[in-house]
């Protein structure tokens, strides 16, 4: 089912009461879930992304804007008439009912025409826990379950019902490192085989752009941008979307637009074929696969360390206009090293050597300084620089 | 010397708990088996006729003994599921409701604390009828149409009544204190997991918070059995101190007015009382323990 | 599966939030309606005292419908209630025997208490199981074997004999040695390695932490002590050793001439107001003891 929130708003009581004004957890948010989607909604912690989704499940109710799933507007029916499944970060599974009971507790509320027999909601409850995979575990209770199944439960009694919605909080979050990167996939084979509309929460940028169909990246209770994720990626729409996606971050720095070239500390970096009313000082911003060594590269930077990480090697370096971070980290080959050391091995003597790079134009976004602001522009390498 | 004092230095911490639990705990404990064992114990002389079973036959048959049995046993049928019952009910409305909860908690739990002869008694002028006045709650009965009765003096069935009605108050802060703090105790999300699936209230508070909360829930069933099981005091305060005469006495009071009182000076028939309590108690507890233990699954 | 999605229930959309606040509002106040009902019904014993003990007698006795407030209120009832009956009396014994029953009891438990949370012997776990069981024997059994040695041992009417029996509880030294354990470890050990002697850190780290608790049990043990009834009825029959329970039940049956009610509340007032303003002050303190303890007098 297609949801669509449509300007809305939450506002919450100030929790120190001396301060009358509200706190905004969500502010005039409008997008599109397309029907039949995995969505995955990103944002650092306190963003309002747990408050969305709870807006959407019906359990806080919004303080101005609608909501429609589908056509129907939602906005005034309370959680029990939305039909959405939704998997606490937590889980809150039942401890005194055994997994089964667990599952079947939801068709235990319809009521009339619905009512299902005993018979009937254990079908059910073996086709879902199937799904899941959890069909041994039917007979035990929470409490003797693994974090990894009890969530596989949680799952199962969200989906029992055949929601129109899926809502998973953080549900990877309480999981360890080896788990999560399977369950992740697990999640995106239920999502695919039951067709339901999936939305889930998450402030790990790597775990959104796995198996999301769609990102929503969210910061202070705004929305940022929405897209698939290599597409959020290649074109943030702002410096914060850049920024909080990617490991290692995007190495922003404090460069000028002029001449049609962009030019930071002095170095004319690239070419820039901009309107001409654009002009004067941006955040330059360069993914760390971005950067080429070479020796007569059109970018000096100080270097400081070489991480050496097998297929990879992370040159660790500083520059004056860097801003926001410490050091610059730039990805690049292993066997490209020796061009960054000019053939002497990696050695910690060789910090504070200048090292030139060529930076590939895909990999650099440029930012307005004031708003932040994605500035369009067609970039290209330099002419070589005169050595 | 300093060595030896180090190895059993921890046993002269323990000295005078042992010391008074082996005088006052242990050592009556084993005698009141003796006592219930020997035949016409005289105080006096402290001697006696023999051992065998005649104390606990006497006791049994003794009409006095059969009161307070059937007084007793009918304070824990009403008393025990009512104050259960209404205590839950009001540690629901109260987790229900967010202004001035802390006030009726603290107004709920005041008979606590209160002295229960000292507030027996109003509540003996509350109901005795007397030759100047009818008494409040006569008046009361009036006033919607029905017709006096003393219930401190009069029928069985309103000296029942008031009796149960005074334990229920003073077992009720008790119950009260720890179902609230039961129910505080239930993670919120449980409640917000059964709403998304619209769960009706009724489904909610039986299927969750009841079987959440049973553990305690059995615990009070355990201690209110117990607890009214030795109920004396406010009998006393009620219907003052010669219970017998009143036709309202309990196991406990008979226990005490063997040993002490009106018809005092028989340790041995007392003996045999308590330790027939004593064990119907244990039974019922055991029962209640096998019952809840197949009913609390965590 | 994707192919049968739950359906919203027909409920009028526009006009639901409207009705669901209506119901919430109704069902809000019979909730307040029913806790203030019980609230009146607890608190109706205590302002009837109050009021009844403010009326003089004559005024009392001629109100054949008893009325709810006082038309000329009067202390006189106090005054009767503490010549008539030596009621000052009972309040000094039942002082005197509070304190120094909680006093001694502290001492015992804390003593008992350390021995079992620090310090390490042999049977430790033995001896603690059967302090433990011995919870489980009810008052009513030992207390005929403690009439019989208190009465032998001639302490019948004296302040020994009233207090012998209730200076240890196995119940507080259980809880006291579960907070002594919580206090770190470490601690003690560190205090071993600077040379400090068991009874110098029991005095000067364990007491001073386990403070909270300490105050907490020494509360209830006081409101026990000042409620205490059967034990001193059996123990006492002169008068002058008479605690504040047995005084009451005292002046129920032979105080005051017959009927004098109002003094009668006038006493059972003077009584209650101790443990009502020691409720109000330790209020939060005596709730969060009973509610962890799980105990019932």
């Amino acid at each position: 089912m297609k949801v669509t929130l449509d300007h809305v708003t939450k506002r919450f009581p100030n929790r120190n009461k001396k301060i009358r004004e509200d706190v905004i957890a969500v502010n005039d948010f409008t997008f599109e879930i397309p029907d039949g989607k995995l969505i995955g909604l990103l944002g650092p912690s306190g963003c309002g992304k747990s408050t969305t989704l709870n807006l959407i499940s019906g359990l806080e109710m919004p303080s101005a804007g609608r909501i429609y799933f589908g056509d129907t507007d939602v906005t005034d029916l309370p959680a029990e008439n939305r039909g959405v499944g939704l998997v606490f970060q937590n889980y809150a599974l039942y401890p005194h009912l055994t997994v089964e009971d667990n599952i079947t507790f939801p068709l235990g509320n319809l009521r009339g025409a619905e009512k299902l027999t005993k018979a009937q909601m254990h079908e059910k409850a073996v086709e879902v826990a199937g799904l899941v995979q959890i069909g041994e575990l039917m007979e035990r209770r929470p409490s003797e379950l693994s974090g990894g199944q009890q969530q596989r439960v949680a799952i199962a009694r969200a989906l029992v019902k055949m929601p129109s919605v899926l809502l998973l909080d953080e549900p990877l979050s309480n999981l360890d490192a080896r788990l999560r990167l399977q369950t992740r996939e697990e999640l995106a084979r239920i999502q695919r085989e039951t067709g339901i509309t999936t939305v889930f929460v998450t402030h790990d940028q790597e775990e959104a752009m796995s198996i999301s169909d769609l990102i929503v990246v969210m910061k202070d209770g705004l929305f940022q941008q929405m897209g698939k994720p290599q597409d959020v990626y290649d074109h943030p729409d702002n410096l914060f979307v850049a920024r909080f996606l990617g490991t290692p971050p995007i190495n922003v720095f404090r460069g000028q637009i002029k001449d049609g070239s962009v030019v930071i500390g002095g170095e004319t970096v690239l070419a820039a074929d901009v309107s001409d009313d654009i002009s004067g000082d941006v955040y330059v911003g360069i993914r760390p696969e971005g950067f080429l060594p070479s020796a007569d590269g059109k970018f000096g930077l100080t270097l400081s360390k070489i991480e050496v990480m097998g297929r990879d090697t992370t040159v660790v370096a500083t520059h004056p206009d860097l801003d926001g971070a410490a050091v610059i980290r730039a990805i690049i080959r292993s066997d490209e090293v020796s061009e960054v050391l000019s053939g002497s091995s990696s050695d910690d003597s060789d910090a504070g050597r200048i090292v030139r790079f060529d930076i590939r134009p895909e990999k650099v976004h440029l930012f307005d300084i004031a708003t932040g602001h994605r500035i369009d522009a067609k970039l290209s390498a330099a002419a070589r620089r005169r050595s | 010397m300093k060595r030896y004092f180090e190895r059993y230095k921890a046993w002269l911490y323990l000295l005078p708990a042992i010391l008074f639990l082996g005088a006052f705990m242990v050592y009556p404990l084993i005698d009141v088996i003796i006592y219930s064992f020997e035949e016409g114990y005289n105080f006096v002389t402290q001697t006696s006729r023999g051992t065998g079973f005649y104390n606990y036959g006497y006791v049994l048959r003794d009409p006095y003994f059969v009161q307070a049995l059937k007084n007793t046993f009918l304070i824990v049928i009403i008393t025990v599921p009512l104050s259960t019952g209404f205590a839950l009910l009001i540690s629901l409305a109260l987790t229900a409701i967010k202004p001035l909860r802390n006030l009726f908690q603290t107004v709920y739990f005041l008979p606590y604390v209160t002295n229960t002869l000292a507030v027996g008694l109003v509540f003996m002028v509350l109901f005795k009828k007397t030759e100047y006045s009818e008494g409040m709650v006569n008046l009361l009965i009036k006033a919607f149409g029905g017709s006096g009765v003393d219930f401190i003096d009069g029928p069985y069935w309103a000296k029942l009544f008031v009796m149960c009605l005074y334990t229920i108050w003073v077992v009720l802060p008790f119950k009260i204190l720890i179902l609230t703090s039961a129910l505080a105790s239930v993670n919120p999300i449980y409640y917000k997991a059964a709403r998304v699936d619209g769960t009706r209230p009724s489904r909610i508070f039986f299927r969750i918070t009841l079987p959440m909360i049973s553990p305690m829930v059995f615990y009070l069933v355990i201690t209110g059995f117990i607890g009214a099981f030795k109920a004396y005091s406010d009998e006393v305060a009620l219907f003052g101190t010669d219970l017998n005469a009143a036709g309202m006495n309990t196991m406990v009071g008979y226990v005490y007015d063997m040993l002490y009182g009106a018809s005092g000076g028989y340790p041995s028939y007392a003996s045999a009382a308590a330790l027939i309590l004593f064990l119907i108690v244990l039974t019922i507890t055991c029962i209640n323990l096998m019952v809840s233990r197949r009913n609390v699954h965590y | 599966m994707a192919t049968e999605q739950a359906t919203f229930s027909g409920t009028a959309v526009s006009d639901f939030s409207d009705s669901a606040k209506k119901r919430r509002i109704v069902r809000q106040a019979f909730l307040y309606l029913f806790l203030v009902f019980w609230a009146l019904a607890v608190l109706f014993p205590f302002y009837w005292m109050l009021l009844t003990s403010l009326k003089s007698q004559s005024a009392y006795n001629s109100e054949v419908q008893p009325k709810f407030y006082v038309d000329e209120p009067t202390f006189d009832n106090y005054k009767e209630a503490f010549s008539a009956v030596p009621l000052a009396r009972y309040f000094a014994n039942t002082l005197i025997f509070t304190l120094v029953t909680t006093g001694l009891m502290m001492v015992v438990i804390i003593l008992a208490a350390f021995a079992f949370a620090r310090l390490s012997f042999r049977g430790r776990n033995l001896l603690f199981t059967l302090f433990l069981s011995l919870m489980m024997i009810p008052n009513e059994l030992v207390i005929i074997t403690n009439y019989v040695t208190i009465t032998n041992l001639n302490l019948r009417n004296s302040f020994t004999g009233l207090i012998l029996p209730s200076i240890t509880s196995v119940f507080y030294i259980y809880l006291l040695k579960e907070n002594f354990e919580q206090i770190p470890e470490e601690l003690y050990k560190a205090a071993k390695v600077d040379g400090t002697s068991d009874f110098k850190y029991l005095r000067r780290v364990m007491i001073p932490i386990a403070r909270p608790t300490l105050v907490t049990i020494a509360i209830l043990k006081v409101i026990e002590c000042w409620n205490l009834y059967v034990w001193p009825r059996l123990i006492t029959d002169d008068k002058s050793y008479y605690l504040v329970s047995n005084g009451i039940q005292e002046i129920r049956e032979h105080g005051f001439g017959r009927d004098n009610i109002p003094a009668m509340m006038a006493a059972v007032v003077a009584i209650s107001v101790p443990l009502v303003i020691l409720f109000l002050i330790f209020r939060n303190k005596i709730m969060a003891g009973v509610s962890r303890g799980g105990i019932k007098a």
